[in-house]
């Protein structure tokens, strides 16, 4: 990872995106290998790395019957924040992320949102160079999630680099680059732009109105290698160099046209042929 | 410890505190628990035998059988409910639990003592309840011996022509606990029970709950050491256990007027170094179950149990099989019970009671230094 970039750890469940954070962050013993985190070995230096990073754990883990702003103190003590640095630095991470006039309700009672929002802040407390955030935007509504990537984008024009870990994909085109984990593996790792023009098969959207039919139909056509619902539309696949005239010819009642792929596509065609 | 280890200590303690604080059903149970306890095993646990139902089978009728009912009647410990004719009312009345001893006196009791020939007396015991019936066995037979050498003295001064006897009475005193109320030696055991159990029990959730709830894994990322956490949520917790022991020593003295006759403050210092083990003792067993429900259950059984029955609380250790007794070596209550006992009864001090108070301070210091390596396991 470059420094000063947003990189996106994308994969389905089980693919190994929280074990690798949590190899970052030394919770967990590698097996083998070596991992490097703002250049000091995680196994060798842990102090050093621990005091460079900060880690915020996919569950929420604050708590709930302290304050949001004990649980701030709380953390600022653990790191050795002086009063005085924290009085200054409070406001303005409450400020940055308007959670200020929240300071003294209890973390249990905060929405979804807000409770990430003060993890986020009790993770920055320290200074960190490199945020390891797991998931953070999981079972959060859509507003507050643009909330916190807005901060998130402001933090990295500050200098932080951030790896996150997301299961929305138009979360990961946000991301500056984004790596695509399989089964443990790293499979692909590029930006948003070069995976998505990296993709061997031509996309269609289809649009139908019995999508089930037309789907099962679509699929017995020479050269369709899948076709996934997408929305109220269709989204077909098709083998590097086929026609799509067959298709044309089997569901004449259906607008047919080529679209660029989104992320969603490039994955799922890419975790499609892994598997296979 | 440099000053930011002190910080972060701190912020354990304090956030461990506020927990206790905002859990109010949890600070009245940890409060409150200790009273009850009390109480309950204060009243209950009564090993007094006294007042023993009994009936007397009288066959003989003779004047000299009734002065050995007189005997009995005249003794605090027996409670003459009635005389019968026949053994079948005695059998009866045992079967219901009505009666727990039966006194049958033989039809030649007379005639054997005015032939100076050993007269019988039969007695007739419920041995469904043993304890009971072998302490009742007991002042019955000291009751009849008695009047049986009385009898003897009588007979020997006759005939020598004496009027006054001359038999050998034994004045008894007892030492410790005078009036040999069972609830004097109870009380300041059962000390030790209760806080054993509270302390375990409070602190036994404490890494758990982090655990299951994820702070855990947030707290491994931070710079806070394994001995820092273990000690800030201990100190946290020492408060209540020291809350809870002047409660348990408030209420045996001045509920059950259970005497206190060495030094408070002696007992208060034993008090803590018992208190700091126990503590340990709950934060270990979280650490290791990680699970909320098997750790409030661990931790019943592993401090409730020893602390009961292996302790010497009420159950004499001497009269336990060898390897029991060498068990009970590694209970720390067991020391903690002999040191109370030894406080409030005999008045000693640390000259007599320093090597238990050395083994309770290892016991504390051991189980410490294993929570603290049991903390330094990371995720998984």
């Amino acid at each position: 990872m470059a420094p000063g970039e947003i990189f996106g750890l994308v994969g389905p469940d089980g693919a190994g995106k929280t074990t690798t954070l949590r190899l970052l962050a030394n919770l967990l013993d590698a097996s083998a290998g070596q991992a490097l985190v703002a250049g000091y070995d995680v196994a060798r230096h842990p102090d050093a790395v621990r005091d460079r990073i900060g880690y915020m754990a996919q569950r929420f883990g604050l708590y709930p019957d302290l304050t949001v702003e004990e649980n701030m103190v709380f953390y600022a003590d653990l790191f050795g924040i002086d009063r005085t640095e924290r009085e200054r630095l409070m406001p303005r991470l409450l400020e940055m992320t308007r959670m200020a006039p929240f300071m003294k309700r209890q973390a249990g009672r905060l929405s979804g949102g807000m409770k990430q929002k003060l993890a986020l802040m009790c993770t920055l407390l320290h200074h960190p160079r490199i945020l390891l955030l797991d998931e953070p935007t999981n079972g959060v509504d859509p507003v507050s999630r643009r909330d916190f990537w807005q901060i998130l984008t402001g933090l990295v024009k500050d200098g932080l680099t951030v790896l996150v870990t997301t299961a929305y994909l138009d979360e990961a085109e946000r991301c500056g680059r984004v790596g695509l984990l399989h089964n443990g593996r790293l499979i692909r790792c590029d930006t948003p732009e070069a995976l998505k023009k990296g993709m061997e098969e031509t996309c269609y959207e289809v649009v139908c109105e019995d999508q089930r039919r037309v789907r099962a139909a679509l699929e017995r056509v020479e050269g369709v290698m899948s076709v996934a619902p997408a929305g109220a539309r269709l989204h077909m696949f098709l083998r590097p160099g086929a026609s799509v005239g067959a298709v044309r010819e089997r569901v004449p009642a259906c607008a047919v046209r080529e679209i660029v792929p989104s992320l969603e596509d490039v994955f799922i065609g890419l975790i499609r042929k892994e598997s296979r | 410890m440099n000053r930011n280890a002190w910080r972060r200590t701190a912020a354990v303690a304090r956030k461990e505190f506020l927990h206790i604080l905002r859990d109010t059903r949890s600070l009245v149970l940890a409060l409150a628990l200790p009273l009850v306890l009390l109480l309950f095993f204060g009243y209950a646990l009564s090993l007094d035998v006294d007042r023993i139902p009994t009936l007397v089978y009288d066959q003989d009728g003779s004047p000299q059988s009734r002065t050995l009912v007189e005997r009995f009647r005249g003794s605090r410990f027996f409670d003459i409910l009635g005389q019968v004719d026949g053994y079948g009312e005695i059998e009866r009345r045992i079967d219901r639990g009505e009666v727990l001893l039966g006194v049958v006196i033989g039809d030649d009791y007379s005639s054997d003592l005015a032939q100076v020939r050993p007269a019988q007396v039969q007695l007739l015991l419920d041995g469904s309840d043993s304890n009971t019936a072998s302490i009742a066995l007991g002042y019955a037979e000291s009751v009849v011996q008695l009047h049986g050498l009385e009898l003897l003295a009588e007979a020997r001064n006759l005939k020598a022509g004496r009027t006054r006897a001359a038999a050998v009475e034994p004045r008894l005193r007892v030492w410790y606990n005078e009036s040999l109320e069972s609830r004097n030696y109870i009380v300041p055991g059962l000390i030790a029970v209760i806080l054993m159990i509270i302390a375990s029990l409070l602190t036994s959730l404490t890494i758990a709950r982090e655990w299951e709830s994820g702070t855990m894994e947030q707290l491994l990322s931070t710079p806070v050491r394994p001995f820092e956490l273990a000690l800030g949520k201990l100190s946290a917790y020492f408060v209540l256990g020291l809350a809870d022991t002047l409660i348990a020593i408030g209420a045996g003295t001045l509920i059950f007027g259970v005497p206190l006759r060495g030094s408070l403050l002696f007992l208060f210092a034993t008090s803590c170094v018992f208190t700091f083990g126990a503590l340990s003792w709950g934060i270990l067993i979280s650490a290791v179950t990680r699970s909320q429900l098997l750790a409030s259950q661990v931790g019943m059984v592993t401090s409730f149990l020893p602390a009961f029955l292996l302790s010497g609380f009420v159950y004499a250790i001497e009269n336990m099989p060898a390897v029991i007794q060498v068990v009970t070596h590694i209970v720390p209550a067991r020391y903690f019970v002999a040191m109370l006992k030894g406080i409030f009864l005999k008045g000693v001090g640390p000259a007599v009671l320093w090597t238990e108070l050395f083994f309770l301070a290892v016991y504390g210091v051991v189980v410490f230094a294993a929570t603290t390596r049991k903390l330094r396991q990371k995720l998984a």
